[in-house]
């Protein structure tokens, strides 16, 4: 920790990079941010000046594909970012210090920035039985805590921190809850994805980073600059669904000339996300690019509104594959059968009103001319 | 030839806007109903071409959306309506608050529904039973243009869709919203088949010609009907 005091800047240069790769590096996360060209300057200055930042991140109910998301992403100062350049005192993954040397880690970084240091989260935390998840023979929700007290912002990575995810997933035998609904008084940011996409994890760091206080975010605690669109709406298939255009099998005609994969059970209507734009690995492509239905992985419950290949979900309690619309015709041929059983019944019964009851009958017969 | 004796008057029910907010909701429901399902799952008869020289499903959903806009304004002044209108359009038919109405209920459901009795019900509009369904109905109006307008916020940048883009994440997500548009879609679908029987029903039944008076606005009420009407005190709403 000699190099506490160094800035992101000196650490990419002492690592090799040169500054035109880190001008570029910022620019890209200007533009991923929505600023305009002046934030680059913005950017630049805060990262060559600014100490880094000291952030603990914690491991729970999780499969590490944030991390892993991270690590993968091929622009190296973007997986730098986050994995060597913030001041990862502790992460349970990549941290050499095991056992008491990592708890002393992280108590050091709350003891010395109250109020400053960011705790970033990946996984739900369970609720039901605090044996679930106990490290060091403590339970996640004691450890989350403790971190959150004096912490300055909390960053919820992926879907299980943001909304519980698989875990969370019925019937969700651990109680699995995501970060902002254990704690309180703390801002939180949801970083949603299953995993999120590393240019969105380098860009929320580097927006706290430059900026020095949290982004905007939407409704759900999402930031805007990422979640603000839909799937969707950044489509480069929407012209298809415009059109009319649809893939109605994997290996049909429409799939090979990139038809739109609504029919696929595609959740990019109802899914907020940048995949459209920043993409994957390095913006090579996104699932759609590659021919398959979004699966929702950034909104939650996207477990239970399955089946993935579908796009209405099924209904709980009625069977697999029982959808809204095989109820509704059930009910409606329901409806008209009972409609027609009472009309039935009507004329049975409604005979005294339907016979013209003898005071009401007209006793004279007309004669006919 | 068969005919009947029997006083009876004719009564001015329906008033113009009530019968014009009925047909223009008629409309729009089918509209609705038709797109939305389209929308739901869309046949792929274009498949084969290219998206160039294509709209059409942009244009159906562009039709759900003016039918949408339509339904809900149309459904705002009929709420309005339900103030300012005659006493067979007030909103104190829709909520039964009194006990009378509830005893109405169960006088409905005993002679027209189960058949177990045969007196007359004495209501000249709805009858107290079909006014709670309207009221039920009037609230899955609102649940549909909520979850609709909510979905619709994300692509708008007018204000109006915009009031209601809370609902999406109070639900949790589009997918929810979505899910509990297309269910309640059923439900208009469950209405429209159960009220078009009953209107045939109670026309078949009673001859008071209701199924026209949707259209000039007239019913035939039998004289004592109209008589124990206008005695009514004010303690329970003149249905």
């Amino acid at each position: 920790m000699e190099n506490k005091h160094l800035s992101f800047y000196e650490e990419v240069r002492r690592d090799g990079s040169s500054r035109r790769d880190f001008l570029k590096f910022c620019t890209t996360m200007a533009a991923f941010l929505g600023l305009e060209s002046s934030g680059v300057g913005q950017i630049v200055k805060a990262l060559e000046t600014k100490p880094r930042l000291p952030v603990i991140w914690f491991h729970f109910q999780e499969c590490t594909c944030c991390s892993e998301s991270f690590i993968r992403a091929s622009h190296p100062i973007v997986a730098n970012i986050v994995l060597d350049k913030i001041s990862l005192d502790y992460q349970e993954t990549l941290m050499a210090a095991s056992g008491f040397q990592a708890e002393e880690a992280y108590k050091t970084v709350m003891a010395k920035n109250p109020g400053e240091y960011i705790v970033m989260v990946e996984g739900s935390i369970p609720t039901e039985n605090e044996a679930y998840c106990c490290i060091g023979g403590r339970s996640a929700l004691q450890i989350l805590e403790e971190a959150v007290k004096n912490c300055k912002a909390v960053v919820a990575w992926g879907n299980c921190a943001s909304s519980g995810c698989v875990q969370a997933a019925s019937p969700n035998p651990t109680g699995a809850k995501p970060v902002h609904k254990v704690i309180s008084g703390k801002p939180v940011i949801n970083v949603q994805g299953c995993p999120p996409i590393a240019d969105v994890m380098a860009g929320v760091v580097v927006h706290l980073l430059t900026f020095g206080r949290i982004p905007q975010l939407d409704e759900l605690n999402r930031p805007k600059a990422f979640y603000s669109r839909r799937v969707h709406d950044t489509c480069y298939r929407r012209a298809n669904f415009d059109a009319g255009l649809f893939v109605e099998s994997f290996d049909d005609e429409g799939a090979k000339k990139g038809y739109c994969l609504y029919k696929m059970g595609c959740k990019g209507p109802v899914t907020y996300n940048s995949c459209g734009i920043i993409k994957w690995n390095d913006g090579i492509s996104y699932p759609i690019q590659s021919g398959h239905p979004c699966i929702g992985c950034s909104e939650a419950g996207f477990w239970d509104n399955g089946p993935f290949y579908q796009h209405l979900p099924s209904v709980k309690g009625f069977g697999i594959e029982t959808t809204a619309d095989n109820i509704g015709v059930g009910l409606g041929i329901a409806t008209a059968v009972g409609v027609a059983g009472h009309a039935i019944v009507t004329n049975v019964r409604k005979k005294k009103e339907l016979s013209n009851a003898p005071e009401a009958v007209s006793a004279v017969e007309k004669p006919k001319v | 030839m068969r005919s009947r004796t029997i006083p009876m008057r004719e009564v001015y029910v329906w008033e113009l806007p009530v019968r014009v907010y009925h047909w223009v909701n008629m409309l729009c429901v089918i509209a609705l109903c038709i797109t939305g399902f389209v929308i739901g799952n869309p046949p792929a008869f274009m498949n084969g071409t290219e998206a160039y020289f294509n709209y059409w499903f942009g244009t159906v959903r562009f039709v759900h959306f003016v039918a949408a806009f339509l339904f809900f304004f149309n459904f705002i002044f009929r709420t309005y309506w339900g103030f300012a209108g005659n006493e067979f359009a007030r909103w104190t038919n829709f909520i039964p608050l009194k006990r009378c109405q509830w005893k109405e209920i169960l006088d409905v459901i005993k002679v027209d529904i189960l058949q177990l009795t045969h007196k007359k019900i004495d209501s000249i509009g709805h009858n107290a039973l079909a006014s709670l369904i309207y009221f039920l109905t009037f609230l899955i109006f609102l649940l549909q243009c909520l979850t609709g307008f909510g979905m619709y916020s994300a692509m708008s940048h007018s204000s109006f869709p915009k009031l209601f883009a809370w609902i999406v994440p109070m639900m949790g997500g589009d997918i929810s919203v979505r899910f509990l548009h297309h269910m309640l879609m059923w439900g208009f679908i469950i209405f429209a088949i159960v009220h078009v029987y009953l209107v045939f029903y109670h026309d078949y039944i009673e001859r008071r010609g209701v199924t026209s008076s949707m259209i000039g606005g007239w019913k035939f009420i039998e004289e004592d009907v109209i008589e124990r009407h206008d005695a009514k005190t004010e303690e329970c709403p003149k249905n």
